[in-house]
């Protein structure tokens, strides 16, 4: 007896939902997808009328999706929006040259402009070289910092009002659950935030429209609408702690469904103590760029990265911020053990 | 760098590993015979003072248990109790140089009928315990769970505390002086009481619920029939812990304790803290982890084990031989998966191999976390409180959320009423099937979510079993049982526990 959908009770149904076990038809799926995104835009405000914004597009399954959710989204309930691409290439090969290539085929595909950065443009350095010399456990952060950097400066370039990213609900929950693995208690406040504060110079406001989307619901889309997408990841990332985080919740998952979305819930509804320091927003003092410390910490990466300390940006490194400002040369004992690199 | 008769004697960093055979790194006198956390060594008589220390530091840092009060005990025959029982043996003896003071009780709760362990085997286990009780010389009550069936309602309100909340600012001693005026003030003979309750055994065992109220086959059938009527494992063990906190309530209010402690080690209380957030309780973390629950009100939970790990209860048992007694639980010999709580705890013990941080981290964190409970009785108006676990609701349904989220997925994924889509989260009242109700009562909006037909204020029977997750239905019909009035609240317990 073919089971019907739940929602039209018409066609038979050919995928069960993985958000609620309801079991629909394609058409309705699809509705029902892009309406939780277009409800999750609208409740949020996360745009006005004749904004300029930027898709962060990697040519991966969550940026295809995004991008062709928002033109549709913004066809059919008039957003007014001005939608073009913001790609960023980090320089490893193997995974960013490919999906690069993907990003172009999606260009052609939406009708959107396209823009790339690189980080050998900006920093000069590839993610390959800073391996090289980072070794391969740490080397997340490096990417992670100058990425954002780069698509905030690409925005500039582009004069774009927002940057969206496509962001899923599975990531912000690894995101609560990593945080509290690693007790950083500022970030915690802020990662359930679905769009970022937006004072600021240099700083363009970033937002998260697929902040309640499953993965496995964006997948089943991409899918079904035959988009075109890019699904390996990245060489570098099974040394990552975030592997951890996402192996956990995905067993949680698979022992009850909604366990992501109640992750969220649990971030959304904590409360912090008063009298816990909580870091402070100001700026680098050598690029301008915000940041909570004398330096920003692409600053002090990059430093690190040229002078050959690569760990220069890992750990606590407060007290040597004056010193790299004023140019000083570090003692030997410093030198040291900011060399020490374990593979 | 490569030849033949290079040395490298000099310039090679040893890499120092902590080893048994040094000294002691407290006394370096005594050899070491163990090594906690990453390299402290201790040997056997610092590492006993180190225990009893932290103890004795845990309870006089937050001056929660005045003198004389009378403190129940939460013993569930584990490591981590049975070393808390002997912790509170220790500190109350005539020859400690600060003697504890206040009044101890023993509570022991005995959940066989809910792990489906025969009478034997829980006689048994009990009788074990009995033995272990009475070398102690406190007063003990041995609980069965069965005995949640005939509470009355009043467990699931907050009483009001017997003394007033002391302003911040003064001091501990004058908290002390209140309650004790007040304990003089309301029962003039505590002073015989007390001398009377610390005779022979044989005038303990009066209190014994066993003796009062014997366990039926039948009790015993009604709980495994709530308990089968919970699907997942996970909604098990959850309705466990409410029943147990419920009868440890209801105990030490009857008998007038006035606070309880549980024995949580930090291991468990890092897994509880992980669980929670995966199960959604985010709001009420502080108060589920956090050394004293003052939800109830009148009576105050305390949690001073919660800086000890596993690993060091582990070793001051075996090396000071505390009695502990091992009784399987409801997910004993279950799989990785079979519960959230379980997939937790072998998670973060997995990880805490890896990287030996993650449960101290994890305790720092939820030291980090809101703690302050609103006010019970104040002009303010207090926040609406959930009818099962007594914590603040979390369902307030904001412009955009989770939680809002969640309940424009399952709409949508349903059949569309007659008409087009709805304005976000405001269907109308009147639409047949699903909808949301919004209470209008008490100025405070709360969503009461109502499962497949039957509207709340019909109290009907049905949309407790039917749909989907039974914890998911319990989450949410406990936004909707909370806004019911009082009058109400009774019969939409008894829909919650409908037996058959």
């Amino acid at each position: 007896m073919p089971v019907l959908c739940s929602s039209c009770a018409e066609k038979r149904a050919v995928l069960k939902r993985p958000k609620t076990a309801h079991s629909l038809c394609k058409e309705c799926f699809f509705w029902a997808f892009e309406e939780e995104v277009h409800q999750t835009i609208v409740s949020a405000q996360l745009f006005k009328h004749g904004e300029t914004v930027g898709i962060g597009a990697s040519g991966g399954k969550d940026s295809t999706v995004l991008a062709h959710v928002m033109k549709v989204l913004n066809e059919r309930y008039n957003y007014g929006l001005k939608l073009l691409l913001l790609s960023v290439d980090e320089g490893i090969t193997g995974y960013r040259d490919d999906s690069l290539e993907t990003v172009k085929r999606n260009q052609q595909q939406y009708e959107l402009p396209l823009k790339i950065v690189s980080y050998e443009e900006l920093y000069g350095w590839t993610m390959d070289a800073i391996v090289k010399q980072v070794g391969l456990k740490n080397n997340c952060t490096f990417c992670g910092v100058f990425r954002r950097q780069a698509l905030d400066r690409g925005a500039m370039m582009l004069k774009v009002d927002k940057i969206c990213t496509g962001h899923n609900a599975d990531d912000v929950a690894e995101t609560v659950l990593m945080n509290v693995l690693r007790g950083d208690i500022a970030r915690l406040r802020r990662c359930t935030a679905i769009s970022t504060a937006s004072e600021g110079e240099g700083v363009v406001p970033r937002c998260k429209p697929l902040k309640y989307a499953y993965e496995k619901e964006i997948v089943l889309y991409a899918y079904f609408k035959k988009l075109d997408y890019f699904s390996t990841e990245c060489i570098y990332s099974p040394n990552a702690y975030r592997g951890h985080a996402r192996t956990f919740l995905k067993d949680l998952e698979a022992v009850r469904p909604s366990a992501i979305m109640d992750v969220i819930h649990s971030g959304e509804n904590l409360s912090v103590r008063e009298g816990v320091k909580m870091p402070v927003q100001g700026t680098c003092g050598r690029c301008g760029y915000i940041s909570s410390q004398a330096l920003c910490k692409s600053c002090v990466l990059l430093e690190g990265l040229n002078r050959g300390l690569p760990r220069l940006g890992i750990g606590k490194h407060h007290r040597l911020h004056e010193k790299i400002l004023s140019q000083q040369p570090l003692t030997q004992v410093e030198e040291r053990k900011l060399k020490a690199v374990n593979f | 760098m490569c030849q033949v008769d290079e040395e490298y004697n000099g310039q090679l960093e040893h890499r120092v590993t902590p080893r048994v055979s040094k000294k002691c790194v407290k006394c370096k006198e005594n050899t070491a015979v163990l090594i906690i956390r990453a390299g402290d060594a201790f040997c056997r008589g610092c590492f006993k003072e180190y225990f009893i220390h932290k103890f004795r530091a845990m309870l006089g840092k937050n001056r929660v248990i005045f003198p004389g009060e009378k403190v129940l005990l939460a013993v569930s025959g584990g490591p981590a109790s049975s070393s808390m029982l002997s912790q509170v043996q220790e500190g109350l003896s005539r020859d400690a140089p600060k003697k504890l003071r206040f009044h101890p009780g023993i509570i022991y709760i005995d959940e066989g009928g809910a792990s489906g362990q025969s009478m034997e085997e829980r006689e048994r286990a009990v009788a074990q315990l009995e033995s272990v009780f009475r070398d102690t010389n406190y007063h003990y009550h041995i609980v069965h769970l069965e005995q949640v069936l005939s509470l009355p309602s009043s467990v699931l309100e907050a009483g009001s505390s017997a003394t007033e909340k002391p302003q911040t600012g003064s001091s501990y001693k004058a908290a002390v002086d209140q309650f004790i005026q007040t304990k003089k003030n309301q029962h003039p003979d505590l002073s015989v009481e007390n001398t009377q309750s610390h005779l022979s055994s044989l005038s303990m065992q009066e209190v014994q619920n066993g003796v009062t109220s014997p366990i039926t086959p039948e009790h015993t059938q009604a709980l495994q029939r709530l308990f089968a009527s919970v699907r997942t494992l996970t909604a098990k063990e959850d309705l466990l812990h409410t029943l147990r906190q419920h009868l440890i309530l209801h105990t030490a209010r009857t008998q007038g304790y006035t606070k309880v402690m549980m024995g949580d080690s930090c291991s468990r209380l890092a897994i509880k803290l992980l669980s929670n957030i995966s199960l959604g309780r985010g709001a009420s973390l502080a108060t589920d982890t956090g050394f004293s629950d003052p939800r109830y009100g009148d009576v105050v939970i305390v949690r001073p084990m919660r800086d000890y790990s596993s690993k060091e209860i582990a070793y001051y048992n075996r090396m000071f031989d505390i009695p502990s007694v091992f009784i399987p639980g409801l997910d004993t010999k279950a799989q990785d998966k079979a519960s959230i709580q379980h997939l937790t705890e072998s998670f973060v013990t997995k990880l805490q191999t890896d990287f030996p941080s993650t449960v101290s981290t994890i305790y720092r964190t939820s030291e980090k976390l809101h703690t302050a409970c609103p006010p019970q009785n104040t002009n303010t108006q207090p926040s609406a409180k959930c009818l099962l676990c007594l914590c603040a609701l979390d369902t307030k349904l904001e412009e955009f959320s989770a939680y809002q989220a969640t309940l424009i997925s399952e709409q949508l994924s349903q059949r569309r009423g007659p008409g087009t889509a709805a304005a976000p989260g405001l269907p109308p009242a009147s639409s047949a099937g699903q909808g949301q109700c919004y209470s209008s009562g008490g100025g405070q909006r709360q969503g009461c979510i109502t499962g497949e037909g039957g509207c709340c204020s019909s109290a009907k029977t049905a949309p407790v079993h039917r749909g989907i997750d039974s914890t998911r239905r319990r989450k949410r019909s406990t936004g909707m049982l909370a806004h019911v009035d009082s009058n109400a609240s009774h019969s939409c317990l008894d829909v919650l526990w409908v037996v058959d």
